[in-house]
């Protein structure tokens, strides 16, 4: 090296001496960020788990009462309550973390100024409180 | 306050080693110092032979970017106050090859920057005697932040997804190409949209955020990306339903 | 395509190097350019800029008031063909870069703002927030990845120019990550490296600022033009030399001293209103504001700090708004290195050594003397900047130069045959320098750090705001001792890999030529004129030294000052008048 003149330099991606470092499989437990970011992923697998129990709920509902009453049995025996309420944990943190993330992607202007990240935070909060509240006094009115 | 503090650096020579080793150096410390005044002190008067890239030293050239105590940060903006007691550990920015001490290789980068296509795309050039392009303030807000972007590279070193996935074309150029997307004089929003929609752009990222938290000049290039993922996504529904629809 | 050879070969990626790139590109589509540099383009000194560029745009003002702003703000020593022809196409270059993307402030009705700056009789300043150069360049880099014909030599340090034939032919340059040293030979050459900032101990300028294309054309045997016209930038932070804009002044910012009075007043630069007047008070010319703050100094009205004698600027009466709108950098910067708040606290500032008016001698066309040798920029001295610079002068200055040397190199280039074949001879002769000198000496015992503290105080007190014959000569003396101890020098570095202790060396003996002839311009120049003040020559002399001064090296390798005409076209020499 350095003894050639007029040769071509060349800049591979492979070049055997630099060192390139090999990234671990632990990656994620490096910093608080990034194991609160595998976490917030994690969260996903018990979206899915709610939507196969409510997936569950529906078929046992179609399959008339009996069926449905064992479902209801289940879902009060230990292990479930003890599932659901993790899940139910879970998929709240999800939420939160999806919405706190929604000012990011959406940049609303109006008459030129940027909306407030707060506002549309808010917005959402605001929607999710309006659905959960319909959806309350609905079930309540029975 | 303490007369010296401990700096320990990554060194790399590549003729005599096959991989990074920590070398630890007492440095006199002062309050104004900053990691690269210590660094130059090192090389000026303890050992010459410590290689490291720099130039401005105020935090605009985006040269000195390097990991201090395991986080990436512009050397010449980091105060070694803020790291008492000591040992400050200065390594090499990650997920880039390192060819000497702390220098890393950034030909990945410069290859992506250029793959975004980050100047003024314009379907008709308006001739230079018609003046200037009206651009209003507002119209300039729209772009302005992403602008800022010094190229320094601490995103790269802060996204695990460009450590895992070397083809990942990265937080800056994606800014970058957002950059002139919403700058009201460039039409090449489609051409880019097509490049960052592959395999290796915008859908790579996952919104881990890192890269938003170091940057020093707030580009936010996380948020690029969820919007410039929005604008992507909005436009392939509009082209599903209105196939004909001029793009 | 053979990466060793090119048609235009462009040194320095900054304003100037990256505009000439283009300026290539564009007029003969069919050479090939490319673009050598020690450092990535984005990482040039350029970036740095922060004020604004001039360009005639307003309706009230006219070619004719910009050339005689410059002319005057030059002392007389522009030459005022080359000023025309600069301010003639000042506003087209701005333009060209607004339609590249440049992010230009603008007005509420969408056109391009500009702000008045100091030395200037009316608005023409461009400006984008106050990191004007930093979009300038970054606009100027991605505009060059459009374009195939220019390939980028990234990370290269070029040791020599290849001459041969009377002909400038390319260079030899360090690939510094691999230590591979290439000879990359061209038709023709762009020097555009800068200046030499670092030669001094207080700078705003960037650690690469070394004069390494000053002092490689002077080494060549082309001459370099008023090297004594070193630019003190009147507000620079003290300890780092970090630059705070003129911009601050232009809004409206105050020079006080340690009792709170703008003490600009005293010396003949106007009254204090509150609202800035342009050419008046701290709109008055860098070098006139930073000879107050010296005389200052010697009444003893100036503040005493860790770090030497400072002032204070005041921008507290600007207001949040303003201050976050068109100054938020100045604020950062504040905030960060010296840890006040420029919203509610004064900022200390003192002159530091911030532009070389001197240079590479070229004519309007970018063009040396050695044929085949082209320069541009802050590299070169055309001279428009004559014996002081205006600021906002010289962003505008890389883009008009930078482009009329891309096109004249490109069109000698097209002339040319190919390369000779003793270049490669001399190539091998310089690699073998470069290996005994510096990588496998043994032995030596002079260090880096030593001999550059010492030149950074010669340079000092030698050549400072003010200068005299015998400190001068000293000066001179000392500096040729020091020449000869570099050649006792010893590295702790001998790898091939990435060696910035190597570069330094090199550096260093750029800036130790550079200085020589700094020092001896100054020596021989027995006059004051703008920003060479001499206390033993207080006075102008247009009999004697109405001249440009050009620093050559003879045959026998000493120093030769000679001096040669300014151009005067249609202003005859007046008196600077400012305040008035």
């Amino acid at each position: 090296m350095g003894r050639q003149v007029s040769a071509e330099p060349h800049y591979t991606l492979y070049h055997p001496r630099w060192y390139r470092r090999p990234v671990s499989v632990w990656w994620w437990l490096q910093n608080r960020a990034y194991t609160g970011f595998v976490l917030r992923e994690l969260t996903s697998v018990f979206v899915a788990f709610f939507a196969l129990v409510y997936l569950w709920q529906l078929r046992a509902l179609v399959h008339g009462p009996d069926a449905y009453g064992q479902f209801l049995a289940r879902m009060r025996s230990p292990l479930f309550l003890t599932l659901n309420t993790v899940a139910f944990l879970f998929v709240l943190v999800h939420s939160i973390t999806w919405f706190n993330l929604t000012p990011k992607a959406m940049v609303l202007r109006l008459s030129g100024k940027r909306v407030p990240d707060w506002v549309i935070l808010g917005l959402h909060y605001a929607a999710w409180l309006v659905l959960s509240a319909a959806v309350v006094f609905v079930l309540l009115r029975r | 306050m303490p007369s010296t503090v401990a700096l320990a650096v990554a060194r790399y020579r590549p003729e005599r080693e096959s991989e990074p080793t920590l070398q630890t150096y007492e440095i006199p410390f002062r309050k104004d110092w900053v990691v690269l005044d210590a660094l130059n002190h090192v090389k000026d008067e303890l050992d010459g032979s410590l290689s490291f890239r720099w130039s401005c030293r105020m935090g605009v050239c985006g040269s000195c970017g390097m990991k201090v105590n395991g986080t990436p940060k512009l050397t010449c903006a980091t105060f070694l106050s803020d790291y008492l007691p000591g040992p400050i550990r200065v390594e090499p920015l990650d997920y880039f090859p390192v060819v000497r001490d702390l220098v890393v290789d950034l030909t990945d980068f410069v290859r992506k920057l250029q793959q975004v296509k980050p100047w003024i795309i314009r379907k008709e050039e308006k001739p230079l005697s018609e003046g200037e392009y009206l651009q209003t303030p507002d119209q300039l807000d729209a772009y302005k932040q992403f602008s800022m972007c010094i190229n320094c590279l601490l995103c790269y070193s802060a996204c695990p997804i460009y450590g895992l996935e070397p083809g990942f074309i990265g937080p800056a150029a994606i800014a970058l190409a957002q950059r002139y997307n919403m700058d009201s004089r460039d039409q090449g929003a489609a051409e880019r949209l097509k490049i960052v929609s592959e395999h290796d752009g915008i859908w790579q990222c996952t919104f881990v955020g890192e890269c938003t938290k170091v940057c020093p000049k707030h580009v936010d290039p996380a948020g690029a990306i969820q919007q410039y993922k929005l604008t992507g996504a909005t436009e392939w529904v509009k082209s599903l339903l209105l196939p004909w629809g001029a793009r | 395509m053979d990466l060793s050879t090119c048609d235009v070969l462009v040194v320095g990626g900054g304003g100037a190097g990256l505009r000439g790139a283009i300026a290539v590109a564009e007029t003969h589509p069919r050479l090939r350019v490319g673009v050598i540099s020690k450092v990535y383009p984005m990482r040039s000194h350029t970036v740095s800029a922060e004020g604004g560029a001039a360009a005639v745009i307003k309706a009230e003002d006219s070619l004719d008031e910009h050339a005689y702003d410059t002319i005057s703000g030059g002392d007389w020593l522009s030459d005022q063909d080359a000023v025309e022809a600069f301010v003639r196409e000042a506003p087209e270059e701005m333009l060209r870069l607004e339609h590249w993307g440049c992010p230009w402030n603008r007005e509420p009705d969408g056109r391009i703002a500009v702000r008045p700056f100091g030395g200037m009789k009316i608005e023409r300043t461009w400006f984008a927030a106050d990191k004007t150069g930093f979009h300038l360049l970054h606009t100027l880099f991605q505009t060059t990845l459009k374009y195939d014909a220019i390939q980028r030599y990234d990370e290269f340090f070029v040791t020599k120019l290849l001459v041969d034939d009377g002909r400038c032919q390319g260079v030899v340059a360090i690939e510094l990550a691999s230590g591979q040293i290439q000879a990359i030979t061209a038709k023709a050459v762009i020097l555009c490296t800068g200046g030499c900032g670092k030669v001094f101990p207080f700078t705003t300028n960037a650690n690469i600022k070394n004069g390494d294309g000053m002092a490689l054309a002077y080494r060549a045997g082309a001459p370099l033009k008023d090297m004594e016209f070193v630019q003190y930038h009147p507000t620079g932070l003290p300890f780092t030399g970090i630059l705070i804009t003129e911009a601050a002044r232009a809004e409206g910012g105050w020079l006080l001293n340690k009792d709170g009075y703008r003490y600009l007043q005293d010396y003949d630069l106007g009254k204090p209103t509150p609202k800035p007047v342009l050419r008046s008070m701290e709109l008055g010319p860098r070098d006139r504001l930073s000879q107050c703050f010296v005389k200052e100094q010697d009444k003893g009205r100036t503040l005493q700090g860790p770090y030497g004698h400072y002032v204070h600027l005041d921008i507290r009466h600007l207001g949040e708004k303003v201050i976050d709108t068109k100054l938020p950098f100045v604020r950062e910067l504040c905030l960060k290195y010296v840890g006040i708040d420029p919203v509610k606290e004064l900022i200390p500032v003192r002159p530091v050594v911030h532009y070389m008016m001197g240079g590479v001698h070229t004519d309007i066309n970018g063009a040396t003397p050695l044929r085949g040798l082209y320069a541009a920029g802050e590299a070169a001295c055309v001279s428009i900047n004559g014996s002081n610079r205006l600021g906002s002068n010289s962003l505008t200055e890389i883009l008009v130069f930078g482009a009329r040397a891309g096109q004249s190199a490109a069109a000698f280039a097209a002339e040319q045959p190919g390369p000779s074949p003793s270049l490669g001879a001399q190539a091998h002769d310089e690699h073998r320098r470069l290996e005994e000198t510096f990588l496998r000496k043994n032995g030596g015992k002079e260090r880096i750090a030593t001999l550059r503290a010492e030149m950074h105080q010669i340079m000092e007190e030698s050549a400072g705001i003010y200068r005299t014959e015998t400190v001068l000569k000293d000066g001179a003396g000392k500096l040729k001792r020091l020449q000869e101890r570099f050649q006792d020098l010893s590295l702790d570095d001998n790898s091939y890999t990435f060696n910035t202790e190597l570069t330094a060396a090199l550096e260093l003996s750029y800036m130790l030529d550079v200085a020589q002839t700094i020092i001896q311009s100054a020596l021989e120049r027995r006059e004051s004129r703008g920003s060479h003040q001499r206390t033993d020559h207080p006075q102008r002399d247009d009999e004697r030294f109405l001249a440009h001064s050009l620093a050559s090296r003879a045959e026998d390798g000493s120093l030769r000052i000679e001096y040669g005409p300014v151009t005067i076209t249609r202003w005859p020499p007046g008196k600077r008048v400012y305040g008035r």
